[in-house]
C-alpha cells in the first residue's frame, strides 16, 4: 500500500492503495466515483473511460501510479441530475440509453471529441466512438445526443 | 444499510415534461412506520395493501416483483398505474424487486412484462381506485357514480367544491381490502372482475413519458448492482476450470502468499473463490492462485460441427408439435416439386456489457442479498436452498445490472457472493471478470432446422414440414446455478424447452406441420456450453429458417417475395398489415429475387421477413451491400414495422426496437461462440466481436397502435425477423443463399466461390 496523490474532478485526493491498482478500482472503491464502470478490464469496451489531461483514457488499464498528479475528470465531474452538463442534458433529452451501463464511456468520449471538434459530422462521431461498445444498441440515440449537444453549444 | 441510498429527488424540468426520479425508499416509509408493517413472508396477492400504499401527500408507492432491466419497463408500468388510478405520473413510485415487500410476479423476461405484469398492476390499481371511490362517497356524502377523479382528487360531478384527495382519504393507512388473485407468477390473474378504464380515455398511457431512471445513469448517480457497497464489505472473485466443472484436485495457497490483503481462499466442494480486502487484490489473487483441476467429467465437443451432427442424430426427449394441419405426408407424395433446406444457428452470448455482480451478507441462518437478477424470488429461493435456510430468511433487494437480455434469469454471481460471505462471515461483493462471463454465460443454444415444402404444378405450396432441433435451457428453473452445482446439487429437469414459435405458423398452408424437437443436452454437470434463454429464444433461429425458406420458394417461382408471402399470410390480418405497412415505408418495388446481376465488386440487395412473437407482429426490410472481393456485408438500412397492440410509451418502444435491430444485426453478421475440446475460445471482445458504431445501419420504424387491444410485449419481438431479412437481402444481391449464421466475410466468400 502506498499513499498516492490524485487530482480528480478539480480536487486533490490522497488514496491508500497498491500503486499497481488500475485507476478504475481506486476511483470506484476508494473515492466512491461510480461513473466509470468495469466492463472488461482489458481496454476493449470503454465503460471505464475517464478524461486525463484532456484525453480520454481507459481507467481499467492505467496503473494508479501513472495517474499521479494528472488532472482526471470522471462523469461526476461534468454535472449531476440537478445541474447536468449540456452533454448530459442532451443525452436525457434524446433518451439516449437503455440500461445505461456503457453511457459513461459514451459521454466521456463525446466530451473529448466536442472539446476538440465542436461541430463533428456524423462520420466523425461514429469514428470517435467506434471503440465504445454498447450491447443494448443505443448507438443511434447516442449519435443524436452528441449532435444535439453540439448544436446547443452553437446556439448558446 | 447501503452507504449510498437512492433518495427522492426534486422534480427536474426537461423538454417541457416533468421527469421524476423514482425512489426505492420513498414515502412508503410513512405507511410502514405505522407499526402495521406488511408480512415478511412474501406478500399475499389477495391483499390490496400488498400491491400499493398511498401516503398522506398522495404519492402512491407500488410494490412490484417486476424489475427494470434497462428496457424502460418500470416507467411503462408506472404509467399504467397512474392512468388507472387517475393520479399524476410523478406521484407514482415503483418499489421494485424487493422479496420482503413485493408480490412474486414471476421473472421479468420474454417481453411479457407489460402484457402480464402490467395487467396485474392495472387490475390492482383499478381495485384501489374502486375502494378509494367508496371511501370518498361516504366522506362526500355522494353516490359513487356521481364521483370523478382528477390527479388523485375525488370530486362530485357538477359540484367541484365538494372534493377530497386520495392522500386525505387514505394517506398513511392500509386499505384492508381483499381482492381476488388466482394462479401464480406471470399467469396470476388479479382482481380480474374489476372494470377498468376505456382506453379512449387514456391520458398517460400512450405518451412518450421520459424514462425515470435515465438522468442518474448519465451522471453516475445511479446505483447499479455493481455499485452497491455496504460497511465492512470484502471483495471476492471466482475461479472456474476451462471445460466442465471438475473438482479442484489441488489448490496451492502458497502461490498467492505475496499478495497482501487476501482474506481467504474459499473452497467448498468444487467451488473455488478468493476473498480479499480490496478488489484489486481479489483479482490478482484469482489470477495467481494455482489450482489443479481433476479430469473433467464432460468432454467439450471438438467444435460447432460436432454439435450440429449431434443435434441432427440424437433422439429428442420432448417433441412439441405446434401445428399439424391436413395431411402433409400425403401432400408431399402428390407434390409436383419438393424443396428442402437445412439452416444452422450457432451458440451465442448474451454479451452483457457489465459482468454480473452481487453483494451478499450471510450471518448465521439469515442472508441479505443485493443483486441484478431478473427473478428476485427465484434467486432468493436458489440461495436459500444452497445455504440450507428457509427462503423467508433470505432478503433479496434488486439493484439493476447492465442490460441482460435473458442472462440474469440465472444470477450465478449472487450465489457466488453468498457462498463466500458465509465462508468469511462478512459481506462480500463478487463481480465476474470479463472472461468469466464470456465463458460461463448460459448461452443461447445452437439450433439445427430443416424445412421442406411441396409445391403443386401451378406453384401452390400444398405441404410444409418444419422441424427445429435444439437444446433446452439447462440453466433454468429447477436446475442449480453454478455454485450450487459445484457444491453437489443435481439438476432435476432436462431443462426448459426452447419454444416453438416462428416455424412458419404465420402462414396458412393446406397441409402444414411445425415441430420443435428438444434434444437432451448434457446434465452430468455444467460446462461453458450450458444454455438459457437469449433474447427472442428459439424464435430468432426458427424465423431465420422459415423466412429464408419462404424466400427460397418465392425465388424458385420468380415471384416477388412480398407478394408471395401475402398469398399465404392469412393467419391474422395484423401480420399482413404490418408487412404491407413496412414494405410501403421501405419503398419496396415489386420484383423477384435475386436482383438482376450487377457489375462491380460492390452489389446491393434487399430482403424482407415477417414474424409473430408472442402475438406481437413484426416485419423487416433490410437493405445491404456485399463486397464481393472481401465478403464483407454492410447493412445500410433496416425498416421495421411493429404491432404490439396498445402502445404504452411510444418513444420507449422505439428505443427497444432500435436496440433489438442493432443487436440483431450484430448477431446476424458476427456472433458465434467458438470452442474445441480444450474449452471455449472466445473469452473477450476481441475474439467475440459485437457491432460497433461504424457498422450500425440507418433505422426506420413503423409503429402500429391498437388501442382496442391489450398491450403486448415490445422487449424482444423486433429482433426476430432481422437475420432472415439480411440473409434474404444477401441472396437478392448475389444470388447466393447463406443458411448458416453468422454471415461472416469468410462464409460469404466461401459461398460466392462455391
Ligand atoms: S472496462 Fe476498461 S475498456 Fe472495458
Ligand atoms: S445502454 Fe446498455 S450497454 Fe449501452
Amino acid at each position: 500500500m502506498a499513499q498516492i496523490s490524485l487530482n480528480v474532478n478539480g480536487k486533490a485526493r490522497v488514496v491508500d492503495a497498491d500503486s499497481s491498482t488500475p485507476l478504475l478500482y481506486v476511483l470506484r472503491d476508494n473515492l466512491g466515483l461510480h461513473g466509470p464502470r468495469f466492463g472488461c478490464g482489458l481496454g476493449q469496451c470503454g465503460a471505464c473511460t475517464v478524461i486525463m489531461e484532456g484525453k480520454s483514457v481507459r481507467s481499467c488499464t492505467i496503473p494508479t501510479s501513472a495517474a499521479q498528479n494528472k488532472r482526471i475528470t470522471t462523469l461526476e465531474g461534468l454535472g449531476n441530475v440537478a445541474h447536468p452538463h449540456p452533454l448530459q442534458k442532451a443525452f436525457i433529452d434524446e433518451q439516449a440509453a437503455q440500461c445505461g451501463y456503457c453511457m459513461n464511456g459514451m459521454i466521456m468520449s463525446a466530451k473529448v471529441l466536442l472539446d476538440k471538434n465542436p461541430q463533428p459530422s456524423v462520420g466523425e462521431i461514429k469514428q470517435s466512438l467506434n471503440g465504445n461498445l454498447c450491447r443494448c444498441g443505443s448507438h443511434l440515440r447516442v449519435i443524436r445526443a452528441v449532435q444535439r449537444a453540439a448544436n446547443s453549444s452553437v446556439k448558446a | 444499510m447501503e452507504t449510498k441510498t437512492i433518495s427522492r429527488r426534486d422534480l427536474l424540468k426537461s423538454t417541457g415534461i416533468l421527469v421524476v426520479s423514482f425512489s426505492f425508499f420513498g414515502p412508503i416509509a410513512e405507511v410502514l412506520a405505522q407499526g402495521d408493517g406488511l408480512s415478511v413472508d412474501g406478500m399475499d396477492p389477495t391483499v390490496l395493501d400488498s400491491w400499493m400504499a398511498i401516503a398522506k401527500d398522495g404519492t402512491v408507492t407500488v410494490f412490484t416483483g417486476k424489475v427494470e432491466l434497462g428496457t424502460g419497463v418500470v416507467t411503462a408500468l408506472a404509467q399504467i398505474v397512474a392512468e388507472e388510478l387517475d393520479v399524476r405520473f410523478d406521484k407514482v413510485f415503483m418499489d421494485s424487486g424487493d422479496t420482503d415487500k413485493a408480490v412474486d410476479q414471476g421473472v421479468t423476461a420474454a417481453a411479457r412484462t407489460i402484457e402480464r405484469g402490467g395487467v396485474q398492476l392495472r387490475q390492482a390499481s383499478a381495485a384501489a381506485r374502486q375502494e378509494l371511490l367508496k371511501l370518498a362517497a361516504a366522506r362526500l356524502d355522494s353516490r359513487e357514480d356521481m364521483l370523478t377523479v382528477t390527479d388523485g382528487v375525488v370530486s362530485v360531478v357538477g359540484n367541484p367544491a365538494r372534493k377530497i384527495s386520495y392522500g386525505d382519504l387514505l394517506g398513511g393507512k392500509r386499505f384492508n381490502v381483499k381482492i381476488t388473485a388466482t394462479g401464480s407468477g406471470w399467469d396470476m390473474k388479479v382482481a380480474s372482475q374489476v372494470p377498468v378504464k376505456d382506453p379512449k380515455d387514456y391520458k398517460i398511457v400512450g405518451k412518450s413519458i421520459p424514462r425515470v431512471d435515465l438522468p442518474e445513469k448519465f451522471t453516475g448517480e445511479f446505483v447499479y448492482s455493481q455499485d452497491v457497497s455496504v460497511p465492512g464489505m470484502l471483495h471476492g472473485r471466482v475461479l472456474r476450470p476451462a471445460t466442465s466443472l471438475s473438482m479442484p484436485a489441488d489448490v496451492d495457497e502458497s502461490s498467492i502468499k505475496n499478495i497482501p490483503s487476501v482474506v481467504k481462499v474459499v473452497r467448498e466442494g468444487g467451488f473455488v473463490g478468493v476473498v480479499a480486502e480490496t478488489e484489486w487484490a481479489a483479482i490478482q489473487a484469482a489470477r495467481a492462485l494455482k489450482v489443479t483441476w481433476s479430469e473433467p467429467a464432460l468432454k467439450m465437443p471438438s467444435g460447432p460441427d460436432e454439435v450440429f451432427d449431434y443435434l441432427k442424430n440424437t433422439k429428442s426427449f420432448k417433441e412439441n408439435l405446434v401445428t399439424n394441419r391436413g395431411n402433409p405426408d400425403a401432400a408431399f407424395s402428390q407434390a409436383h416439386k419438393v424443396l428442402e433446406a437445412t439452416y444452422y444457428w450457432p451458440f451465442q452470448l448474451h454479451g452483457m456489457m457489465g459482468p454480473p455482480c452481487a453483494v451478499a451478507d450471510v450471518r448465521g441462518d439469515r442472508a441479505t442479498i443485493w443483486a441484478g437478477t431478473q427473478g428476485p424470488f427465484r434467486t432468493r429461493d436458489a440461495i436459500a436452498k444452497m445455504l440450507n435456510i428457509p427462503p423467508k430468511n433470505v432478503h433479496l433487494m434488486y439493484r439493476e445490472g447492465s442490460g441482460s437480455y435473458g442472462r440474469l434469469e440465472c444470477d450465478d454471481a449472487a450465489e457466488d457472493a453468498a457462498l463466500m460471505s458465509r465462508a468469511v462471515g462478512k459481506p462480500v461483493r463478487v463481480q465476474w471478470m470479463r472472461e468469466d462471463e464470456h465463458a460461463w454465460d448460459p448461452k443461447g443454444p445452437a439450433q439445427y432446422t430443416t424445412v421442406r415444402a411441396g409445391v403443386d404444378a401451378r406453384g401452390n405450396v400444398i405441404a410444409w414440414d418444419f422441424i427445429d432441433r435444439s437444446f433446452p435451457w439447462t440453466a433454468s428453473e429447477g436446475n442449480p446455478l453454478l455454485a450450487s452445482s459445484q457444491i453437489g446439487m443435481k439438476p432435476t429437469t432436462p431443462g426448459f424447452l426452447n419454444g416453438a414459435g416462428g416455424g412458419g405458423q404465420i402462414y396458412t398452408f393446406e397441409n402444414q406441420k411445425v415441430l420443435a424437437a428438444n434434444i437432451p443436452w448434457v446434465q452430468k454437470g455444467d460446462w461453458p456450453l450450458r444454455t438459457s434463454n437469449l433474447r427472442a429464444p428459439g424464435d430468432l433461429a426458427r424465423v431465420f429458417a422459415s423466412e429464408s425458406f419462404v424466400d427460397e420458394i418465392a425465388s424458385s417461382q420468380g415471384i416477388d417475395p412480398v407478394q408471395f408471402r401475402l398469398k399465404y399470410l392469412t393467419s391474422d390480418k395484423r401480420i399482413s398489415e404490418v408487412l404491407i405497412a413496412t414494405v410501403k415505408k421501405a419503398g419496396w418495388t415489386d420484383r423477384p429475387s435475386p436482383a438482376p446481376a450487377a457489375s462491380g465488386t460492390k452489389v446491393t440487395g434487399r430482403g424482407v421477413a415477417a414474424a409473430n412473437r408472442a402475438n406481437t407482429m413484426t416485419a423487416a426490410v433490410a437493405e445491404i451491400e456485399v463486397d464481393k472481393s472481401s465478403g464483407e456485408i454492410t447493412v445500410k438500412k433496416i425498416t421495421l414495422g411493429h404491432d404490439c397492440g396498445l402502445i404504452v410509451n411510444p418513444d420507449g418502444l422505439k428505443n427497444q426496437i432500435e436496440g433489438n435491430i442493432i443487436q440483431g444485426v450484430s448477431r446476424a453478421l458476427m456472433e458465434e461462440v467458438q470452442f474445441d475440446s480444450t474449452g471455449q475460445k472466445n473469452l473477450d471482445w476481441g475474439s467475440y466481436p459485437v457491432i460497433r458504431f461504424e457498422q450500425v445501419p440507418e433505422i426506420e420504424i413503423v409503429l402500429i397502435d391498437r388501442p382496442e387491444m391489450q398491450p403486448l410485449g415490445g422487449g424482444e419481438p423486433s429482433i426476430v425477423p432481422i437475420t432472415a431479412a439480411i440473409g434474404n437481402a444477401i441472396f437478392d444481391a448475389t444470388g447466393v443463399r447463406l443458411r448458416r449464421t453468422p454471415f461472416t466475410p469468410q462464409r460469404v466468400m466461401a459461398a460466392l466461390k462455391a
